[in-house]
């Protein structure tokens, strides 16, 4: 059984902090896309579209029917482990710090045998459940997990390394005053956050749930206007080695499109939110995060951003919000890319309509701030990268998988309340 | 025919590149040969470090103008495939004088660095996991064949210590202290079930041996030895979930009836050996004791040079090391030298013939290239 995590010791300043070190990151051109279903939460392999066969490594051609039409599709993720060896060396540095290491051969209820990390809690011979997710190099790998939930089990160290999971780590808010920054505040309490800070611009300005929030444990309500460089490298020096996890939870939105605009002056407003106060977090937080990937138990693990669906593709009737997020995204992008090394994740939800009062007339499905609090949570938890929320959402993305330029049409068509 | 056994005694770290260790070797070979340049008109290679060269450009640092040539990716079985392409080209006249050169060099990070990108599966599948490489995979067939057939530890420690006191009387081995059973039942692990003394220590060096027409030997003056049999088999049983069989046993029966002898007239052995449970399925596969016997096999012989059933009697890679691809020409040049009177303090005695396997390129999961060869004294 695995033996619960304890909570770790207050820092001694005089001590090195271990700097990331990485499980191997190469990989075939193919095998990315395990590496993109693993970051979505999915247990995907390639199916031979034409014999139906299930196969494994990645590979070009179907090995059976010689077809190259190999699509990679969700599969069943049970298996049991018929062989299996506890590493005791290894050539990586990665793993030489973390021996002795467990893998094992998996037969898979699909078909293929594979490799993988195996959960503490596996016994031999077991049954297991199959995960996939992103590594500390950012790459996919699968762990085996025992088949039923057993006591502590998101203590195993193997799969903490492959989640963000924000017990006994310390967590940043960035805006507190709205109901979604609250709520976000609170799930991450129940999670067995030990400190979260919490960003409030204009401290002196009364603001709703104020109270409730303050009463939150670990809660520190600290000054923080991500449209102000100053306040955010303040905050920066003064917090930014414990942020084990970042999420920014300021947005700024209004309806409209570029024509319904008079000016530059309210997208200008979106932009120092949206796409500044981003890159000004990621100036004064992302290298102080960057060096502490492999800081222990409660090391920095999570970049979480908080985007609208309609990033990906314009939607005029919020026009340059959207450009504004669509900036952010890109920039969530090049983050991901600066902290590819460091073992830190870069989690990306994309969400349909939230319910709050600048989207207020647009009619449902609407994602509540409850909910997308508890999809942080999960998406911490599980290590997953890439969450989409909400029927609208969900929707667009699949379209958007489909083919963006197809999207672009749907979202610009004469109907879509312009 | 084949004659002329060269090994270059190994080094542990080299600072040389692969080439100087295959020119080294070429060196040998036509010292003990008396053949040069010119007389050479076959060149076969096998390396792992040869970046960025190939057989090819070779010919042109070495001086040669081949009107055949090879280069061999398949590792371990490279001894013996080798040995069969050069054997079939001197058949049929492609080439008189076949030189198969297999070497390579090992630097101080080189080891880490091959595991890194030896091939596409390992990159994606298998190195990602632990990175254990070899020691990772064979440990997991190692623990699936000693559930599968019963073979006990102490069954793979007899095989390392007798290899080890073969090597004893093999000067250019590497280790060079005695290995005792009990030194090898409280060995540390290094993958679980694998301990230390099952695991090869890579290093460079090189071996060679060349192939001819029986009458050109004859006329050179060279002792050589008769190719009886060769089979080769790659990515057998793909199906099976763990490897506990190699290609050997699809092959078994033809390798017999071409070299027109039984297992039970073989003198000699030499598996390839880069962990005791491959050596000890080659032994199955290639019907030297039924499936699933290997243990009682291991149990009723001595496998030293002097004794009942001599196996790997230079010490095998388990105690000479593990010269990259070169490791898949030991046991080949091993045998010739047993064949032709060049074993001198391990040779068995009237050994009349050998039998040679290999086993190589652990893509993946598995091993996915053997082969084996019956060579006979003339």
């Amino acid at each position: 059984m695995t033996d619960a995590l304890k909570r770790p010791p207050k820092k001694d300043p005089q001590k090195r902090t271990n700097s990331p070190t990485l499980p191997p990151y190469a990989r075939s051109r193919k095998a990315i896309a395990f590496t993109l279903a693993a970051a979505e939460g999915r247990f995907a392999l390639q199916v031979c579209a034409e014999c139906e066969h299930v196969t494994y490594p990645a590979r070009e051609v179907c090995p059976k029917c010689w077809s190259m039409e190999l699509e990679w599709r969700d599969i069943p993720d049970g298996g049991k482990l018929i062989s299996e060896t506890t590493l005791r060396t290894s050539v990586n540095s990665y793993f030489r710090e973390r021996m002795p290491w467990r893998i094992g051969t998996i037969q898979l209820d699909a078909g293929p045998t594979v490799l993988a990390h195996i959960h503490g809690d596996v016994g031999e011979f077991e049954r297991v459940r199959m995960i996939a997710r992103t590594d500390k190099s950012g790459q996919g790998v699968m762990l085996a997990l025992p088949e039923k939930e057993t006591p502590n089990m998101a203590d195993d160290r193997q799969l903490r390394a492959l989640t963000c999971n924000p017990k006994y780590r310390r967590a940043l808010v960035t805006d507190g005053r709205t109901e979604l920054g609250q709520r976000m505040v609170k799930a991450l309490a129940d999670a067995g956050a030990t400190r979260i800070f919490v960003g409030i611009a204009e401290k002196w300005r009364p603001y709703e749930g104020s109270e409730a929030l303050e009463a939150i444990p670990g809660v520190e309500i600290m000054p923080l206007d991500i449209t102000d460089t100053i306040s955010v490298n303040e905050l920066a020096a003064e917090m930014g080695d414990k942020a084990d996890i970042l999420i920014n939870t300021a947005e700024y939105v209004r309806p409209g499109s570029v024509m319904q605009r008079h000016g530059v002056t309210l997208a200008r407003d979106e932009m120092e939110t949206n796409y500044f106060g981003l890159m000004r977090l990621i100036q004064a937080f992302g290298p102080g995060m960057k060096a502490r990937g492999a800081d222990g138990d409660n090391s920095a693990c999570a970049w979480v951003n908080l985007l609208s669906v309609y990033s990906l593709s314009n939607w005029p009737v919020y026009g340059t919000t959207s450009a504004s997020q669509a900036a952010a995204l890109s920039l969530s992008q090049c983050l991901r890319g600066e902290f590819a090394g460091s073992g830190v994740k870069v989690i990306n939800v994309l969400f349909g309509p939230l319910e709050e009062s600048w989207r207020q007339p647009l009619p449902p499905p609407k994602v509540t701030p409850q909910r997308l609090a508890d999809t942080v949570i999960h998406a911490l938890t599980q290590g997953i990268e890439n969450v989409t929320l909400g029927p609208v959402a969900e929707d667009v993305v699949r379209r958007y998988k489909e083919d963006p330029f197809v999207l672009e049409r749907e979202l610009t068509q004469i109907n879509q309340g312009m | 025919m084949v004659t002329a056994p060269a090994s270059v005694p190994y080094e542990r770290y080299s600072p040389e590149p692969a080439h100087w260790w295959l020119a080294r070797v070429l060196s040998d070979l036509g010292k003990q040969s008396g053949l040069g340049a010119d007389d050479v008109d076959g060149l076969c290679v096998s390396s792992f470090t040869l970046f960025p060269d190939t057989a090819a450009g070779l010919t042109q640092h070495f001086g040669l103008t081949p009107r055949w040539l090879d280069h061999v990716p398949t590792g371990g079985a490279s001894g013996v495939i080798t040995l069969r392409r050069a054997a079939r080209a001197v058949q049929s006249g492609d080439a008189s004088v076949v030189a198969c050169i297999s070497g390579d060099t090992n630097h101080v990070d080189s080891f880490r660095a091959m595991l890194t990108t030896f091939s596409r599966f390992s990159q994606d599948a298998s190195y990602p996991y632990g990175s254990g490489g070899p020691n990772g995979s064979f440990s997991l067939m190692t623990s699936r064949y000693m559930d599968a057939y019963g073979v006990k530890r102490e069954d793979f420690g007899k095989l390392c210590v007798a290899q080890r006191d073969n090597a004893l009387k093999y000067p250019h081995a590497m280790m060079k202290k005695p290995l005792t059973l009990d030194e090898y039942m409280s060995a540390r692990l290094i993958a679980d079930p694998i301990v230390l003394y099952d695991c090869v220590m890579p290093c460079a060096g090189a071996e060679a041996y060349l192939v001819m027409r029986e009458e050109d030997a004859r006329a050179q003056n060279l002792p050589y030895a008769h190719i009886l049999s060769t089979v080769e088999r790659h990515n057998s049983y793909p199906d099976d979930p763990v490897q506990i069989r190699g290609g050997w046993a699809l092959d078994k029966d033809e390798f017999w009836s071409m070299a027109g002898i039984s297992p039970g007239d073989v003198d000699l052995l030499q598996t390839y050996d880069d962990y005791p449970v491959i050596s000890a399925m080659q032994m199955e596969d290639l019907g030297f004791c039924e499936k699933g016997s290997v243990s009682e096999f291991i149990q009723s012989n001595t496998f030293t040079y002097d004794g009942t059933f001599p196996h790997n009697t230079s010490g095998g890679q388990l105690s000479v090391g593990q010269a990259g691809a070169a490791g898949g020409f030991l046991g080949l040049v091993e045998a010739i030298r047993q064949l032709t009177g060049g074993a001198e303090q391990n040779a068995v005695p009237d050994a009349q013939y050998a039998a040679v396997s290999g086993f190589g390129i652990i893509n993946f999961d598995r091993g996915l290239c053997s082969g084996a060869a019956i060579l006979g004294r003339t």
